[in-house]
């Protein structure tokens, strides 16, 4: 598992540009467009032709509806076991199959899809509240109390993540509540590095020095001035972070150290199927991946789209 | 006997781009010549076509560019040769230095290495002390101080007009019989430009070297070119001995440019400074006719200058114009249109 | 240069001086050396004269500087586990994992530049849409499942359909039976694959991007202007310039990967640093762990170190301190 890594240095906007292209393309020399459209009307007209982006949109929402909504779609219940029937392969009675004790695997997805989903959404909120507030904070503010910030993060982020998360989860609890807070503190610092990394360079402009010039308060101009225009690459790891924490709590669980039975999450149930490998009931294995693969992969597809959305020319992350 | 064919002949040179719109047409039929020896500006707003057609002199337009027409280079043609072909001129007989030197440059190489990297692609039978005592005299003639030591330096180690200077010397390791300078003086502060126009002039003075000097500053022309080009929305609207183009400009564009130089000989106290009314046209969508009839004050609608593309018009010795109305022109000098007479 | 070496080094030394700290009281704060006894019930006055034995009665900060003492002598303590040195455990821990980075990192290095590279110079053309496709697969993929699929399809599965009497490539531990280079390699590709998969992904994205830049720089024209043939161009200005940043990024993931492997040795059992974190999570082996954050700390510590040196050597920009 890896934290979110820094974004690649930016790639320019795409040219149709033949192959064995190994010149720079001479701009054709003609004056900037100006473009009609506030910058938000701008943002969902880029949104909009990122087919990728689109696509993973309508998948997250049908699997977001089918997981919080399994009370209603799923065809057996959570722990519903048919002795009798055992370990069977996908049918039509089990789309997905069964594990030893009967249960019908596509509805444990459903109901397991609904804590992997919970973790990850609220681990990418919570961390990006409490990151941004204090990446803003040491990015404004600076000198002492950035130092202070960056030393400090600089600490935690030394020690391998998953060694530290598992011991934490060891001295706090397995629920998912705990899970939750125990990711977002991990998950926050990187935020505030990437904000704060943002204000930094914010803070230059001059239209901040103008700001500041005519008698804004720092909170004034933090909120009205810095923040807006950090929003894209916010937004951007806010999403991908979602993935980042999906994976974080999958991860942990399959160790055994995070979910625990009778909860089930996708990493859970890769967890307990572990041993089917090999076996008939190998099956056991592919829909759990499949569903945090698929997930994950929407995730960065509009992740990307987002990216691009904010800022076609991208600067930085 | 057929006389020798000239250094440089480019003929009816047309360069598109696609895009979303249609095609941009950077450069259209661009037609001039340079001999040995000779020094020619070739000058133009941006979006003139200029750096678009120095960079098709040397094949390094990218592949989606469409070109069209002839440059031939002591009677052989260019466009359409293979690749192998031209890494072989470029370097050797023919160099370009570029605007941006500290972009120009590559970071992690020292100066001399990438100087004498020049020598070593095209000559790597000199022996590597040969090639170090060649780096170290280019950079002295260009004006380097220590310059043994310096070639050892990187190039964020150089002030901003010795990078500019050090790449003409990476452009003249090989005595190349043309040097294309892309905009040499415009990132440099004046005093830095006076240095640079001073190496370029030692340079036209010792070296045979030919150079195609493109540029937007009519006053860098001034002093350093023979013949000059001038540039309008792609296409070549004049070409004239200097003094003649600056004495008597017969196209009503290079009229509105010298008018709009400011002067101190220039009677102009309490007018305001001339300006050419208008923009350059979309190179996409272009005017019909003559591209500049938009903003030409001596135009006549709607024919022939809105409809039909002036051909270049004999107006002296080695002097065209490509206007319709170059009569006209004639009876105008840019200090009249500056200062608003008659 | 050395200037900037010396500075990074020094800072170094107080980050993983206070990271040992923090983790020595975490560990401290979540596993209690008494347990044993409280949970074989014994007197209340025998588990006060074990914590003192222990030194549980002094200030957190004492505790910690003996601790501290003995480490740098050499000292890690005994596994409550296995009863064994620490520096044992933790030294053959470490040299298996060692082979696995290794392998690993060159697998992976030699496929992300090549894939970056590629891409491009061809940017656009089938290819590359295929490796940016595979990326994406790559970085989503949950590690731990491709393993397991990987297992299944190329180890037992194999096994199975052709009535092997061994599966072609092996899935648990690094050697068995008769040891040999075959077997070895044959040890090796499972996890070495799960483990590249993680890294390569990335890597090449970044590889590509990088790149790209650089292609589209100054100084790739100024060099074709002078006639440089295309490999030269493209190896000497562009991949040279290319590298700078990946290699820093190389430097610090190599880092993490001492400690990050917990789950591609669970799966499969190799004996490495990530299979004794987990035995001794579980066991609640709170010496071994202790001394497990310290050294993975200290090998993230250092190999960020040597991606700003490797940096400030690759970048003359950078060494004017």
């Amino acid at each position: 598992m890896r934290p979110p890594t820094p974004a690649p240095p930016a790639v320019p906007e795409p040219e149709p540009v033949g192959p064995s292209e190994l010149l720079p393309s001479v701009e054709p020399p003609t004056a900037v467009e100006a473009q009609p459209g506030s910058a938000g009307q701008l943002f969902w007209r880029r949104l909009r032709r990122h087919r990728l982006a689109l696509i993973s949109i309508v998948v997250l929402a049908l699997l977001a509806i089918a997981c919080f909504g399994a009370g209603l779609f799923a065809p057996y219940g959570r722990d519903e076991q048919n002795l009798a029937l055992g370990a069977v392969g996908p049918s039509w009675q089990h789309w997905f199959g069964t594990d030893e004790l009967g249960r019908d695997q596509l509805s444990r997805l459903l109901y397991a899809g609904q804590i992997s989903l919970e973790i990850g959404l609220a681990v990418a909120l919570l961390s990006t509240l409490v990151g941004t507030v204090i990446g803003a904070v040491a990015g404004y503010l600076g000198r002492a109390t950035d130092q202070t910030l960056m030393r400090l993060t600089d600490l935690f982020l030394v020690v391998p993540a998953v060694a530290v998360l598992a011991i934490a989860l060891k001295k706090f609890g397995h629920d998912r509540f705990t899970i939750i807070w125990v990711l977002a503190a991990l998950f926050w610092m990187y935020v505030a590095r990437v904000v704060r990394a943002q204000v930094l360079s914010i803070k230059e402009q001059d239209y901040v020095e103008a700001a500041r010039a005519s008698g804004a308060s720092g909170a004034w101009i933090i909120v009205r001035h810095v923040l807006p225009n950090c929003v894209g690459p916010i937004v951007v790891n806010a999403t991908l972070s979602v993935a980042a924490a999906i994976v974080a709590e999958s991860t942990l669980s399959f160790l055994g150290f995070g979910i625990q039975i009778p909860a089930t999450s996708w990493g859970r149930m890769l967890a307990d199927a572990e041993g089917t490998v090999g076996t008939s009931q190998s099956y056991l294995l592919y829909f759990p991946g499949l569903a945090i693969l698929l997930t994950v992969l929407a995730v960065n597809f509009l992740g990307d789209g987002l990216r691009d959305a904010f800022d076609p020319q991208r600067g930085d992350a | 006997m057929t006389p020798d064919p000239p250094l440089l002949a480019v003929e009816r040179l047309s360069v598109d781009f696609p895009t979303d719109d249609g095609p941009l047409h950077a450069v259209d039929g661009v037609t001039f010549q340079i001999d040995e020896h000779e020094v020619v500006g070739m000058v133009g707003e941006s979006g003139s076509g200029k750096t678009v057609t120095a960079l098709a002199l040397l094949g390094l337009l990218p592949r989606r560019a469409q070109i069209r027409g002839s440059v031939r280079l002591r009677g052989e043609e260019l466009l359409g040769r293979p690749e192998r072909d031209l890494e072989q001129l470029r370097g050797e007989t023919v160099a370009m230095v570029f605007q941006d030197a500290l972009a120009s440059f590559n970071p992690v190489m020292s100066v001399g290495a990438q100087v004498g990297e020049t020598i070593a692609v095209h000559h790597p039978e000199v022996s590597a002390s040969a090639r170090r005592e060649r780096v170290v005299e280019l950079l002295e003639l260009v004006g380097i101080p220590d310059p043994a030591g310096r070639a050892d330096e990187y190039p964020h180690q150089y002030s901003g007009g010795m990078r500019q200077r050090a790449m003409l010397a990476m452009a003249l390791a090989n005595d190349p019989a043309l040097l294309v300078a892309d905009e040499p003086t415009t990132a440099l502060d004046v005093t830095l430009q006076a240095q640079v126009l001073d190496v370029l002039e030692r340079i036209r003075d010792r070296t045979g070297t030919a150079i195609l000097l493109v540029t937007h500053d009519l006053g860098v022309v001034a002093g350093l070119a023979e013949r000059v080009l001038v540039m309008y929305a792609g296409r070549a609207v004049e070409e004239a001995p200097v003094d003649d183009l600056f004495a008597a400009p017969r196209h009503p564009y290079t009229l509105g440019l010298l008018a709009s130089l400011p002067r101190l000989d220039r009677r102009t106290r309490g007018s305001p400074l001339f300006r050419i009314p208008g923009q350059p046209p979309s190179l996409v969508h272009r005017p019909s006719g003559c591209a500049f009839h938009p903003r030409c004050q001596f135009r006549a609608l709607p024919a022939p200058c809105a409809t039909d593309v002036p051909g270049p018009v004999e107006v002296g010795a080695g002097h065209q114009a490509a206007c319709h109305r170059t009569e006209l022109v004639a009876d105008v000098t840019p200090q009249q249109l500056a200062i608003g007479t008659p | 240069m050395l200037n900037l070496v010396g500075r990074r080094a020094l800072y170094s030394v107080p980050v993983i001086l206070i990271a040992s700290f923090l983790t020595f009281a975490f560990v401290r704060a979540t596993f209690d050396p008494t347990a044993k006894l409280r949970q074989s019930r014994e007197s209340a006055s025998a588990i006060r004269a074990e914590r003192v034995r222990l030194g549980l009665n002094k200030p957190l900060v004492d505790q910690y500087g003996s601790w501290l003492g003995r480490f740098l002598r050499g000292d890690w303590g005994t596994s409550e586990r296995t009863h064994e040195a620490v520096t044992a455990q933790i030294g053959r821990a470490l040299g298996n994992t060692t082979q696995l980075v290794v392998w690993g990192v060159l697998v992976a290095a030699v496929i992300a530049v090549g894939i970056g590279v590629y891409s491009a110079l061809r940017q656009y053309s089938l290819l590359d849409y295929t490796f940016t496709g595979l990326t994406f697969l790559g970085l989503a993929l949950p590690p731990f499942w491709f393993g397991l699929i990987a297992i299944e399809f190329l180890a037992v599965g194999p096994k199975q359909w052709f009535h092997l009497s061994d599966p072609p490539l092996f899935f648990i531990g690094l050697h068995s039976g008769g040891g040999g280079i075959l077997d070895y390699a044959r040890h090796l590709v499972l996890p070495v694959m799960t483990l590249t998969v993680q890294i390569v992904a990335g890597w090449s994205r970044y590889q590509r991007s990088s790149m790209l830049d650089v292609m589209s720089s100054g100084y790739i024209r100024t060099a074709r202007a002078k006639g440089v043939p295309r490999r030269r161009v493209v190896l000497r200005h562009g991949l040279r310039n290319a590298l700078v940043p990946l290699v820093t990024v190389m430097a610090l993931d190599i880092g993490a990967l001492f400690g990050g492997l917990i789950i591609t040795e669970k799966i499969f059992s190799v004996p490495g640093m990530g299979k004794l974190f987990i035995d001794s999570l579980l066991a609640g082996d709170a010496t071994t762990l202790t001394a497990w954050l310290v050294v993975t700390a200290a090998f993230i510590v250092a190999f960020n170190l040597l991606a700003d040196v490797a940096y400030g050597w690759l970048d003359p920009r950078v060494r004017v301190a």
